[in-house]
């Protein structure tokens, strides 16, 4: 059955050898997506001006307007107030900042309160922060399990907090997972951990712009964003933190963003940020709407040039992130799959890579009850703002012949 | 050609991908990732399986112009070299672990893959040189530079692995002539240091590689006479041949220096002797793999990677081959690679099983 519809796609010739500056059909959003043209626009204005915002004097005083006014519109696209926003260089600085702060805020109150509580599907920007400081800093951590399509499970939440809350530090739960798109139950755990008086984070760097997230809405007490996610520049980001929520920091220096952060801020970055962020929110929910159309064509046009291929993340297109696809492909190895793909002009992702770029079993499919063997075969596609129907018709002509190969080299490695 | 450039990160083979993308060929460059250790990123001048390592292939294929990949070799290379290097230690024999490399790695589960991912060829940095006849046949050589040649360890791959290797650095006068290269192409591993060790072996210890994954088991060091003259920590941790490290209590009868003449693992015992009692004249091998057909003739043999080559009678019966040696040869042990030579030619490889001092003595 799949030999036929090999036969007729059209044969990849890898490596065939493409111009490094060749266009290419780009799948990778959820790892980076372009800029807007208003975030460039913003940026390169900004660029060409002096002036620290710490400083008194009125070139610091015009910079320091631009890093208010960019809080503010971040602000406001996030149903957050401005006193709320804390910059930071990115998602991952944001994710340390709300684990260690959070649990040495609340420990120092309270020895007992130990327990670090994160989903199993979290991203390593905050898995890596609680895991250190479970071996460093005297924390426990508690890995909330995950159903099949990797959403938290609220009831195994219930049962800990049961047993254990008077020992919870904090509760982090990202808004929707990076791999394989799945949308958790944020609003469940916040009403949860309130009952126990637990703050509860959210890593929402891939949500913003995809679902509407709302801040002060949703209950949390610190939520992490990122600018490159959304179309803004790479090295921004910013965490938000309830007011009231106390937060130890992480990073000592001048003071600044109320001493939790300090660090000279980047009035270009920021700006461009909030620039990103506003287009983002502005686009909603047209543009989400445009992407996850795009995405149901790519999911069922996969399903049906590679039947066995399986779609991992939640069926149901109202639960998973509109500009997510993920499957896994039996028998084929992910490297072997991103190489073919790459060298036949389309770019997508294994969904996890280590320092050294080598694809390892995902952490998120293994806590979904995938097995190793399945997970290799593990592909995602995320669509985005520059993302068109051509682009889903070139993945799926390629595609078959793709698999077909990685499928015949997956064998070749068992020997 | 569809080409795939092996990258350690090292310099030899940054320039051997140079040469192929200069010959015209479609090159691809893929770094090994051979370890999932993540503390060898200090590592970068011993091994190839650093983090280190992985960097510099990346900036070499950026240098190039050829896309770049890592590919995950290290569960195979864990059941394959570093499980055969364990196992053969722990039998008294003596492994070369870059042989087992080339034979199940680089030009097995590595080729394998890139011709099932459509290349038609594997591009390494090793020095060696393979010339093709006029029928087509293909023969691998030593290198230009008898200094830098490695013949000695590609020689298990056989004939048809070789059909689909390159060697493009065959024909370099020198190492020098390769960093040169390399300075002047602009590759910013041109100075870095080769590596000598086990790369799996980050700090060198290879005994205190082999305590750690072997546990300790003491026994006894004993002379040719049955005679106790020392203790050890493991049989495993010697080899025939060697010299330092025996810490033996007493000396000598004839105070001589003594050496490590044989490995026994079932008595867990270690037998030391003088330099004379090492040399033999007659070696067995078997496994064996043939580049040309070979019945029984004169040729050279070689039994270490740097060592250097001795006349020979070889006598072939199928996948076995028995090796005269009219002059004698120090320091043979069993699983050593026995490579056949013709000259430069490479006629076969196998892999020792047993030496003996057959000959009349001299």
């Amino acid at each position: 059955m799949c030999t036929a519809q090999f036969a007729v796609a059209r044969s990849v010739g890898p490596p065939r050898l493409r111009r490094l500056d060749r266009v290419s059909v780009y799948l990778d959003h959820a790892a980076t997506t372009p800029m807007l043209p208003g975030a460039v626009a913003v940026l390169t204005d900004q660029l060409a001006r002096t002036g620290n915002p710490s400083s008194l004097h009125t070139s610091g005083r015009a910079a320091r307007r631009v890093v208010e006014e960019s809080r503010e519109q971040l602000a406001a696209s996030l149903g957050a107030r401005p006193s709320e926003v804390l910059w930071t260089s990115g998602g991952t600085e944001a994710d340390n900042l709300a684990i260690k702060g959070l649990f040495w805020a609340r420990r120092s109150h309270d020895q007992d309160r130990r327990r670090i509580l994160v989903s199993a599907v979290e991203h390593h920007a905050v898995l890596d922060p609680a895991f250190w400081m479970a071996e460093h800093a005297g924390a426990e951590l508690v890995l909330l399990p995950v159903d099949g399509d990797g959403v938290v499970l609220v009831d195994a939440l219930r049962d800990e907090l049961e047993a254990h809350g008077d020992q919870a530090a904090l509760i982090s739960v990202m808004w929707a997972n990076n791999e394989v798109g799945a949308l958790q139950p944020v609003a469940d755990v916040v009403a949860l951990a309130h009952q126990h008086g637990i703050p509860v984070h959210a890593d929402a760097v891939q949500a913003v712009g995809q679902v509407p997230v709302d801040f002060g809405a949703s209950g949390l007490d610190a939520m992490t964003v990122s600018a490159h996610k959304v179309g803004g520049p790479g090295g921004a980001g910013a965490l938000l933190a309830r007011r009231g929520l106390e937060l130890i920091p992480v990073q000592h220096g001048g003071g600044q963003e109320r001493g939790v952060r300090s660090g000279t801020l980047d009035a270009p970055l920021v700006a461009s940020f909030a620039e990103a962020v506003r287009e983002a929110v502005d686009a909603m929910p047209t543009s989400p709407e445009r992407i996850g159309a795009l995405r149901d064509a790519l999911v069922a046009g996969v399903l049906e040039m590679v039947p066995d291929a399986r779609l991992r993340g939640p069926a149901d297109a109202s639960r998973r992130l509109p500009a997510n696809a993920h499957f896994t492909f039996p028998g084929c190895e992910g490297d072997s799959l991103l190489y073919l793909l790459d060298s036949a002009g389309v770019e997508a992702s294994t969904g996890s890579a280590c320092q050294a770029g080598v694809p390892r079993p995902s952490h998120v499919l293994l806590a979904m009850g995938i097995d190793e063997d399945e997970a290799r075969g593990a592909l995602r596609f995320s669509l985005g703002h520059t993302s068109s129907a051509d682009d889903v018709r070139t993945l799926l002509e390629v595609l078959p012949g793709v698999v077909e190969r990685a499928r015949a080299a997956g064998m070749a490695g068992v020997r | 050609m569809r080409v795939l450039a092996a990258l350690s990160g090292g310099v030899d083979s940054a320039v051997a991908a140079a040469r192929a993308v200069d010959a015209g060929h479609e090159v691809v460059g893929v770094h090994m990732a051979l370890s999932r250790t993540r503390d060898q990123f200090r590592t970068g001048s011993r091994g190839c399986c650093s983090i280190e390592d992985a960097g510099d292939a990346r900036r070499a294929a950026d240098a190039l112009g050829i896309p770049y990949y890592v590919w995950d070799l290290s569960e195979q290379f864990e059941q394959t070299v570093v499980a055969d290097f364990l196992a053969e230690y722990e039998a008294g024999r003596t492994p070369n672990p870059c042989v087992r490399c080339n034979e199940h790695i680089k030009f097995a589960a590595l080729l394998d893959k890139a011709v099932a991912l459509g290349f038609d060829a594997v591009c390494t940095g090793h020095y060696a040189r393979i010339v093709v006849r006029d029928d087509g046949t293909r023969e691998l050589h030593r290198a230009r530079d008898a200094a830098k040649d490695q013949s000695y360890v590609l020689a298990v791959m056989g004939p048809e692995r070789l059909a689909r290797s390159m060697f493009p650095l065959g024909d370099v006068a020198s190492k020098d002539e390769t960093r040169a290269e390399a300075a002047a192409r602009g590759l910013s591993v041109s100075a870095k240091p080769d590596s000598y060790d086990i790369c799996f072996v980050a700090d060198g210890d290879t005994q205190g590689f082999l305590r750690s994954r072997l546990g300790s088991r003491p026994g006894e060091v004993v002379d040719t006479s049955g005679e106790v003259v020392g203790e050890h920590d493991g049989a495993y941790a010697y080899t025939v041949g060697q010299r330092r490290g025996l810490a033996l209590g007493r000396p000598a009868a004839d105070g001589k220096p003594r050496y490590v003449l044989s490995i026994e693992p079932v008595a867990n015992r270690v037998v030391v002797g003088s330099a004379d009692e090492l040399v033999v004249d007659t070696v067995t091998a078997d496994q064996a793999v043939w580049y040309s057909r070979l019945d029984t003739g004169d040729c050279q043999v070689q039994v270490r990677a740097h060592g250097a080559p001795v006349d020979a009678r070889a006598t072939v019966h199928d996948d076995r081959v028995e090796v005269v040696l009219p002059t004698g040869l120090r320091g043979v042990a069993a699983g050593q690679s026995l490579v056949l030579y013709d000259g430069t030619r490479v006629l076969g490889q196998a892999t020792v099983t047993s030496s003996r001092r057959a000959l009349a003595a001299r």
